[in-house]
């Protein structure tokens, strides 16, 4: 059996965990198994039945007063019993921060680690290798996991699409699970600033990266984006340095944007930054690094330094939009 | 008050990478290499917690070759007290339970009552060292750490860890307890002069693993560069001037958005 983990706040679904699902069931046709999703809850979550609808054999809700909140201690305890109880081949999660955080406390529980962050998977006779992107983006590597199951696995963000999860019908079982001490004490999560800029809403992108080097240089980016119509975006470094308020930043820890046109100006491409803004329609990367890792994703590069391509892009647009 | 900061040598963030004739790893003898960047925000944050304390010790622990020593002195020269080197060759043939069961073993009779890691290391972006780590010394854990409520500090630490999209969320944690720090915390200092002096005194202990075998273990195949999901049209010949009229050009007439 695979089980996978359905991730929630206060019974409202995390959606990357339909892109758990759709994993799930693809390599459960590949191994000839079937799959179970898990969700943690202090009470019969009203999600179960949603995720019932999917191509399942169950919907465990995993049960205890103290999975109202999520801590890494509560979840690590209601894992490790429904994994006693199941014995699943594979745990198959979205690479969340929230899994991040206790996947790897569960799995240390059995003896084993997480392949985590994969982006894909292959199967060949009953034996599957997993894709993980290391050094920042700038390598592939293909992964085997020895010993015995059970296997804890997590895909990156956008690997499987949530839409392609198959449905169907599932029971619902409700499971009550042990939970131990808990040695933190949560408050309410809290958005820090209201984002007072919208960007998934913008149709075209301008971003900068570390290539921009200096605060007065985001000017001319600055420049470029007005005379394109575009809003002006940062990879978290020029973030984390305040050149730009925290509500620019794209990426992961940031703000998920798909317009008609990416701009990205001096940005490498780390995964965290990648898997904010790989939807878009159409890519253009300037860096003067021509092996970084935005070009492999990127429609349109250019190999060289921005400082001398933005200046005559903005003469240009302005001639054309004239 | 003591404090174990986590910390590691990765190739530097702009070196060009070669692949190993085994296709296993990169070429690691040709590359520049540098402090792990969360770690470095790890060390800043320990030597805070430190200063405002008014008392403690930071202890820095490193496991990696003798190349490694680089990156502990220099973390002694910013400030930290002493060292931990868990000295392996070949350390990326470890996967991050083996290396924090390595780590487990060298540390757990410091009793530390904080331990700090960076929140994954940029060479195999496991991500789960610190938290192994901790379950195996039997410790709470937090990660993705964007700020510390020093005032906050007795039996207990409250923190702030980064959610998606924007969120937060404050904990309070019991200690002792391990804690993965985010990139960007606070600005990290530079190491004095007096400071790379004083460092040279500091007591660097090298301990030496033992080699247990751990069989469920991820193995790396194969790396590789990514394969290309999409046709890039390369603009200009290096020559980034001509390369933005073309690029101009293709927005206006293929992409057709001026």
């Amino acid at each position: 059996m695979i089980l996978v983990f359905i991730e929630h706040k206060n019974c409202v679904l995390n959606k990357t965990s339909l892109e758990a699902i759709t994993a799930a069931q693809a390599i459960a046709k590949d191994l000839g198994l079937k799959v179970s999703a898990v969700i943690p809850c202090d009470k019969d979550c009203s999600l179960a039945n949603d995720i019932a609808q999917y191509d399942l054999e169950k919907v465990i809700v995993a049960k205890n007063e103290k999975l109202g909140t999520y801590t890494p201690d509560g979840y690590a305890d209601a894992w490790s019993e429904v994994i006693k109880s199941t014995n699943p081949q594979y745990i198959l999660m979205s690479h969340t921060y929230q899994v991040r955080d206790f996947a790897p406390k569960v799995a240390a529980r059995f003896g084993r680690e997480v392949v985590g962050d994969c982006i894909r998977y292959k199967s060949d006779q009953g034996k599957l290798t997993f894709t993980r992107r290391i050094f920042l983006g700038k390598l592939d590597a293909d992964v085997t996991i020895g010993g015995d199951a059970p296997y804890f696995v997590t895909f990156q963000s956008g690997a499987f699409r949530g839409e392609n999860a198959a449905k169907g019908t599932a029971s619902v079982e409700s499971m009550d699970v042990n939970v131990g001490e808990i040695r933190m004490t949560p408050e309410e999560p809290f958005q820090e600033a209201k984002a007072s800029v919208d960007l998934t809403k913008s149709e075209i992108i301008v971003a900068i990266g570390r290539g921009i080097k200096s605060q007065e240089n985001i000017a001319v980016a600055q420049q470029l984006a007005d005379a394109l119509g575009a809003d002006l975006a940062a990879s978290r470094p020029i973030c984390d340095a305040e050149w730009l308020p925290i509500d620019r930043q794209i990426g992961s820890s940031g703000q998920t944007v798909a317009p008609k046109v990416y701009i990205a100006l001096g940005i490498s491409g780390a995964i965290q930054h990648i898997v904010g803004m790989k939807n878009a329609g159409t890519i253009v990367a300037i860096n003067k690094d021509a092996e970084a890792p935005i070009f492999d994703i990127a429609d349109y590069g250019i190999v060289g330094d921005l400082f001398e391509a933005v200046p005559v892009m903005i003469e240009e647009v302005k001639k054309a939009k004239a | 008050m003591k404090i174990i900061v986590l910390m590691k040598q990765v190739p530097n963030k702009d070196a060009v990478l070669r692949i190993a004739p085994d296709e296993k790893w990169i070429n690691e003898a040709d590359v520049a290499m540098q402090t792990n960047e969360s770690d470095g925000y790890a060390l800043e944050e320990a030597l805070r917690i430190k200063e405002a304390k008014g008392e403690g010790e930071v202890v820095v622990c490193s496991l990696g070759s003798q190349s490694a020593k680089t990156v502990i002195k220099d973390a002694l020269a910013r400030g930290a007290d002493r060292a931990i080197h868990v000295v392996v060759d070949g350390a990326n043939k470890l996967s991050s339970h083996q290396i924090a069961s390595a780590i487990a073993d060298a540390i757990r009779d410091e009793n530390p009552d904080l331990v700090f890691t960076g929140l994954q290391s940029d060479d195999a972006s496991y991500g789960q060292t610190g938290v192994i780590l901790a379950e195996l010394l039997g410790i709470p854990h937090g990660t993705l750490i964007i700020e510390v409520d020093r005032s906050s500090l007795g039996d207990t630490l409250r923190i702030k860890r980064e959610l998606e999209s924007g969120w937060y969320q404050w904990f309070t944690y019991k200690l002792p307890a391990l804690m993965t720090i985010q990139s960007g915390i606070s600005q990290i200092r530079y190491a004095s002069l007096k400071g790379i002096m004083a460092a040279k005194k500091k007591e660097i202990k090298d301990v030496t693993p033992g080699t247990g075998d751990f069989a469920s273990a991820s193995h790396v195949e194969k790396v590789y560069m990514p394969l290309k999901t999409k046709q890039t049209q390369i603009l200009g010949d290096g020559d980034a001037k001509k390369g933005a009229v073309e690029l101009v050009e293709k927005l206006r007439t293929e992409v057709r958005v001026l």
